[in-house]
């Protein structure tokens, strides 16, 4: 069971069998998806019709690559943008909570506290909806009132970002308390013993332990935003982010092109969060 | 009699470096046995073997005269207090003492009476019920040990148990183990890195160092007669002169240290030859305090000095003499309190006789 | 309290009012309205039961609900029982770098969108996919097979996407076990069985509570997996909702969907809660 408790040679044999399964079972889908996306034909499927980088740099039809597909680098565009802006804000919100929950004992807290978790356990499509019905409900009073339309408050870009935002400010919260807890107080106190004032303290000692935590948690947001379906589906007016862009595509029918997309996604997420990993692994 | 322990040639190696080296002993029936050494010297690595998480390289591993090399970790009739207890937290008190013998298949009310028997045993009655983290550091040291004594094993072995526990409680710890072993009648193999643990605790001490026994023998033994170089710096406080020898006359022997200072030591059997480099240890309570020169004549080491620092600790109470060369000394007050009155600055003599410097070949470094 | 620190905590509390209120419970109260009321003539509105009626008399409605919940509950146990073993490897038995460098490949597919897991698996799965033209070349079948398109794909699907969020909890629990603690389990006599039932598993409880919440969450609400993998008879909740929202324009009736969907994941994460004695607070925070 552990490694200093005597094993049978089958017993472990049989363990490190599954577990070498388990991994193949893991990887099998991401690796098609990144093979298909060489493949010299129309459909990203066996036969295997030989080797191309068409599905990347192909500028003619039928083999349009990704560099040279406006709408879906457009799509990627839209992502970026939309994962920036959700990352921002919900790192700033977060940080705000963590110091509130970690420094401030106040009436209601512990309900607060539970508020605040509770975007996780709501199903993203449900938030989706709930925001959408709402704003839906303010443009058309406002309409009611005064005449006025309020484009902001209609599907698109804003609403996609205020919906990502509703739940990954809950995790960017997480990420930034699990960090802040671990701070020594006292550090903050010597500061003040030398002559900083609170804020400056703050500025000075504070905010660059957690440096790492807010780094972490602004990729981890921007990848969560940018993979995220189920909230953007509800939301997502004219533009669309690239989820949603290549599942419009999907249903259509799938060429190599999405194959090729796939795997920039691949590499791009991958070495994003590579880079924060050994970023973090420094303190 | 037939030893409840023993082992023979026991050798374990990884890779290159060899952790125990042909290390043999056995302890005998009811009796308190303890590994002392420093940290990394073997001790930790002999303990896990003879539990059997960890395989011998060669040698062998005996239990009441029979080898238990085969027999898996939880068919041994050993059982094992963990340094930091591994007291199972998502278990009662009652669940931890009582998880052996569920394993051993006994009925419920069999295991009910023996948990409450083991509770009252070790002072701890009708708290069964409790979870582990409602318990004090020196409870949780008494519940681990009942949770082992309730299978009545043939031997418990202890690996640094009160290694977590404050001093005073550690103090306390001692006398109460050593009451807990008598009480059991079991026998305790214990392992320690802190010799005052060993010394007051154990009926026999082997001392580790580099994966090898330096000594084994009674407390006495090993703090009045120790037989090698380490174990006479390792085992208690000792000052220490290293030199040459001048000159050797039976077991005296006369040796003049790196600053020039003459001082005779005693080599008590070691075989050592002029212009041999020695290491010489003399006790801090070997050393006598004078006033007057003339009091220490009888001493054939004599050194005079004057006080450099003053190390009051109650009946153990020292002082640091520094003598014309600049080593300071460590010595120890007598408990009369006749010198209670000295200060920094004051001029001493002190002395001491040659038997009781005891001299070793220094290391070939 | 000091001015200063009323201060702070005013600025503090104003961000986290704002996303709680604005994002959160208004929208969700308004749901709850507009789930409550019936077009009557164009315009004008009742308030009235109607939607959650036409919820619990239409048995198509009623069946995919039941269906969603338990596929559901189904797919988080079948993730548990796979990844269990494979969390207690990384955990305990593999050490230094194997131990991370494994934790990251379980971590790997967790940062490509879920889209592309499930163009993985469509590859893989689809009638002239990699699996069938394998089979085929093995002489195990005659002729291609359609693998995609029916539950066990959904199945497949949701695990493979779930798969992290019960890893990862579950590693970290297990990682906090003293090996002393096993050993000691051992050293009493236990067995590996028994020391599985008494040690590990109750030591990993708040892992299982968490993973399995997080797992039956992200499967109930799914909608992309059951969309590209399921057949046209496999509906899940989450495409109704969809449905009235965009296809039928019935927000009325998609809000009480919604509304249903709501409460069904809030009575099971609390019933799971409550079952293991652990609280939303330490499974998730």
């Amino acid at each position: 069971m552990i490694p200093t408790i005597p094993q049978s040679r089958f017993v472990r044999r049989t363990y490190n069998a599954y577990i070498a399964l388990f991994f193949i079972y893991l990887g099998l889908p991401l690796l098609v998806v990144a093979v298909f996306a060489f493949n010299d034909g129309q459909f990203p499927s066996l036969p295997w019709e030989g080797f191309t980088l068409n599905w990347f740099f192909g500028a003619e039809r039928p083999m349009i690559g990704v560099f040279n597909e406006r709408s879906i680098l457009s799509a990627i565009g839209t992502s970026v943008f939309v994962g920036l802006s959700v990352s921002a804000l919900s790192v700033a919100v977060g940080l705000s909570n963590a110091f509130l929950f970690n420094r401030y004992q106040f009436r209601g807290r512990g309900i607060f506290y539970v508020l605040m978790l509770l975007p996780l356990v709501v199903p993203g499509i449900v938030l989706g909806i709930s925001i959408l019905v709402f704003s839906s409900t303010a443009a058309n009073a406002v309409w009611d009132a005064v005449k006025w339309d309020i484009e902001v408050l209609r599907p698109g870009l804003v609403l996609v970002v205020l919906g990502q935002f509703s739940f990954i400010t809950t995790i960017a919260t997480l990420v930034i308390s699990a960090r802040l807890q671990k701070f020594d107080r006292t550090l903050e106190d010597a500061a003040l013993n030398l002559g900083a004032t609170r804020l400056t303290a703050i500025r000075t000692i504070t905010i660059p332990y957690l440096s790492s935590a807010l780094i972490g948690a602004f990729v981890v947001a921007f990848l969560m935003s940018f993979e995220n379906f189920n909230t953007t589906l509800m939301l997502v007016g004219s533009d669309a982010p690239l989820t949603i862009a290549m599942f419009d595509r999907l249903k259509e029918g799938s060429t190599p092109l999405l194959n090729a997309v796939s795997l920039l996604l691949m590499v791009g997420s991958s070495l994003l969060a590579l880079a924060m990993l050994s970023f973090q692994r420094k303190d | 009699m037939i030893p409840d322990l023993e082992c023979v040639d026991l050798k374990k190696q990884f890779g290159e470096t060899t952790a125990v080296d042909s290390v043999n002993f056995s302890v005998p029936p009811g009796s308190f046995f303890s590994i002392l050494g420093p940290s990394g010297c073997g001790k930790t690595t002999i303990m896990r073997m003879i539990a059997g998480f960890l395989e011998p390289s060669s040698g062998d591993i005996q239990i009441k005269g029979k080898s238990v090399l085969d027999v898996a970790p939880n068919k041994r009739p050993v059982n094992m207090v963990f340094q930091h207890l591994a007291l199972f937290p998502m278990m009662t008190i009652a669940g931890n003492i009582g998880y052996g013998l569920r394993r051993a298949g006994l009925n419920k009310a069999e295991i009910d009476r023996k948990v409450g028997d083991a509770l009252e045993r070790i002072g701890l009655p009708g708290i069964g019920n409790r979870k582990i983290d409602e318990l004090s550091g020196g409870q949780k040291q008494r519940v681990a040990i009942a949770r082992c004594m309730v299978l009545e094993p043939d031997v418990l072995l202890l690996d640094e148990p009160l290694g977590a526990l404050d001093l005073k409680l550690r103090e306390h710890m001692k006398v109460e183990l050593k009451a807990l072993q008598t009480a059991f009648d079991t026998t305790f193999v214990y392992i320690t890195h802190d010799q005052s643990e060993a010394l007051v605790m154990s009926d026999q001490i082997a001392v580790m160092n580099h994966g090898q026994f330096e000594q084994m023998g009674s407390a006495r033994d090993l703090y009045y007669r120790p037989e090698t170089r380490f174990v006479a710096g390792f085992v208690g406080d000792s000052n220490r002169w290293s030199g040459k020898v001048e000159r050797v006359q039976g077991s005296e022997v006369e040796l003049r240290t790196e600053r020039g200072m003459l001082i005779r030591g005693n080599s008590h059997g070691r075989s050592l030859a002029v212009g041999d480099a020695v290491d010489s240890f003399v006790r801090p309570e070997a050393i006598v305090v004078a006033g007057k020169a003339s009091d220490l004549d009888q001493f054939d080491t004599r050194i005079s000095g004057e006080v450099s620092s003053l190390l009051f600790n109650g009946a153990a109470s020292r002082i640091l003499v520094r003598d014309d060369q600049g080593d300071e000394i460590e010595v120890t007050l007598p408990q009369s309190g006749e010198y209670a009155s000295l200060s920094r600055g004051d001029a001493v003599h002190i002395g001491w006789s040659g038997e009781q410097s005891n001299c070793f070949a220094a290391e070939a470094s | 309290m000091r001015a200063e620190a009323k201060l702070g905590l005013a600025l503090l509390l104003t961000p986290l009012l704002l996303w709680l209120s604005l994002l959160i419970i208004i929208p969700h109260i308004n749901m709850l309205f507009i789930a409550l009321r019936e077009r009557v003539a164009v315009a004008t509105y009742e308030t009235s039961p109607a939607n959650f009626l036409t919820f619990f008399r239409e048995p198509l409605y009623m069946w995919t609900f039941v269906r969603t919940a338990l596929m559901s509950v189904m797919a988080t146990v079948i993730t548990l029982v796979i990844a269990f073993p494979v969390s207690y490897y990384i955990a305990k038995i593999a050490k230094g770098r194997r131990k991370s460098g494994l934790f990251l490949l379980c971590l790997v597919p967790f940062w490509v969108s879920e889209l592309v897991r499930t163009f993985g698996w469509m590859i893989l799965l689809r009638e002239t996919g990699v699996v069938s033209n394998v089979l085929q070349y093995l002489g195990l079948v005659q002729g291609p097979v359609e693998m995609l398109y029916n539950d066990a794909a959904i199945m497949v699907g949701l695990v493979y996407t779930s798969m992290l969020f019960m890893v990862v909890p579950l590693v970290t629990t297990m990682e906090s076990l003293d090996d002393a603690v096993i050993e000691a389990g051992y050293d009493l006599g236990g067995s590996g069985p028994s020391i599985l039932r008494e040690i590990i598993i109750p030591h990993a409880t708040p892992g299982i509570v968490s993973g399995s919440i997080v797992v039956f969450m992200l499967s109930l609400g799914n909608y992309l997996t059951p969309t590209m993998l399921g057949g046209k008879e496999s509906l899940w909740f989450t495409e109704l909702i969809y449905s009235q929202f965009i296809v039928r324009f019935n927000w009325e009736l998609g809000a009480a969907f919604g509304f249903m969907l709501l409460i069904l994941s809030s009575v099971i994460v609390w019933g799971m809660l409550r079952l293991t004695g652990q609280t939303l607070e330490k499974t998730m925070g």
